[in-house]
């Protein structure tokens, strides 16, 4: 799930931190930039692997900073589409699960992603897979918030969150001064909802969910699930081990 | 900033973590709050992943055991990365529609799992025994 991105910069040192080696000091510029930080149509940057070459330092006028250009090799965060990671489920919604991995937070699995069939329970506020079994009742798995999930990564969706300029004049012109201010609140928390990465899911498929659905406990249930191919594969599994993680 | 390569080449998630550890343990300099936040968060992740016991030899021998099924370059990564250790876990991580994998070769790559990455509450003898009987 996570890539080596080459990378080029012009890094500036400032004076006082001449006294470490160029190498360090460019290594700690570039981290201190880039780490924790989501990059446009790159990913999510986590720490810097290895400076692959250095030009010369140079000074500008007017700046006792130097300049260095770096290319260098950033581990980044960026799952390919179509694989397969556990997380931890961190709430529901109507729009559907989110899904966090403690270091990456905006991935969602929309509720038309879910297993077919699921409801979203108001009370508990989660959602529900309401797996059929044979005698047609309906036995009622809860996804609660914390439960280690297995999802498949859909699709990803990267937005410019760069800011544009100032917020659009006529939203506050059409209000009256009273709610003039409340008006402008709305706009400003609409435009800041942006995220830059956003990853969405998919468990709609055989051992995809919650991991305990499909270990040695949701044994029984799952032997008869709809998608007739994959018994055999289950009979087998005579240890009743399942798709358990350790 | 320019974006030479955004992909120059995948990297395990044991490779990761292995430069995370180093990362944290280099002492804590002013300003880097951000690096040792996704430092700290990602080294949670990692170490409560499969990659905790793993080693570079055991996935340079992993992979050269798998190579017999002909798979492709980011079915292998996401085995590496988590290993499967059920039929319905294998089915998840190799595509195999055009040529479906037979019950003796799911078997074959789960008894791989345990050979290389021990797991200790598994039990791969009784697995293995099944793939011989």
């Amino acid at each position: 799930m996570f890539v080596l991105a080459e990378l080029k910069d012009n890094v500036r040192i400032a004076p006082d931190h001449f006294n470490l080696k160029l190498v360090d000091a460019v290594r700690d510029e570039i981290d201190r930039k880039l780490a924790n930080k989501v990059l446009l149509n790159v990913g999510l940057c986590i720490a810097l692997k290895e400076i692959v070459s250095l030009k010369d330092s140079i000074i500008l006028p007017g700046d006792g900073a130097s300049h260095t250009e770096v290319l260098f090799r950033y581990i980044v965060f960026r799952p390919m589409v179509g694989t397969v990671m556990t997380g931890k489920i961190r709430n529901c919604s109507r729009e559907g699960v989110n899904v966090t991995l403690g270091f990456f937070d905006d991935i969602l699995i929309p509720h038309a992603a879910l297993q077919h069939p699921s409801r979203f329970d108001e009370a508990e506020q989660a959602w529900v897979w309401e797996y059929p079994l044979d005698d047609g009742s309906k036995h009622d798995l809860f996804m609660d918030v914390g439960e280690p999930i297995k999802f498949r990564v859909s699709r990803e969706i990267f937005e410019e969150t760069s800011p544009i300029g100032p917020p659009k004049a006529e939203g506050q012109q059409s209000q009256n001064a009273s709610s003039s201010t409340a008006s402008a609140a709305a706009t400003a928390s609409a435009q800041e909802v942006k995220t830059p990465y956003k990853i969405i899911g998919a468990i709609n498929e055989s051992g995809l969910g919650v991991l305990s659905w499909w270990d040695q406990q949701g044994k029984e249930e799952e032997q008869d699930v709809e998608d007739g191919e994959d018994n055999t594969e289950y009979d087998n599994d005579d240890d009743g081990e399942g798709a358990c993680e350790e | 900033m320019e974006t030479v390569n955004a992909t120059y080449s995948y990297i395990t998630n044991l490779e990761v973590m292995q430069i995370l550890q180093q990362i944290k343990g280099t002492k804590k300099k002013w300003g880097m709050h951000n690096l040792a936040t996704v430092t700290y968060e990602a080294l949670q992740y990692l170490e409560e992943s499969p990659c905790k016991t793993q080693t570079r030899e055991s996935i340079n021998s992993y992979l050269c055991d798998l190579a017999t099924y002909r798979l492709k370059p980011h079915e292998l990564l996401q085995m590496v990365n988590d290993p499967p250790t059920s039929a319905l876990h294998t089915q998840l991580l190799i595509d195999d529609n055009k040529v479906p994998l037979t019950d003796e070769e799911n078997e074959a790559i789960i008894e791989l799992t345990h050979k290389h990455f021990s797991n200790s509450t598994t039990e791969p003898v009784q697995t293995n025994q099944q793939a011989q009987g």
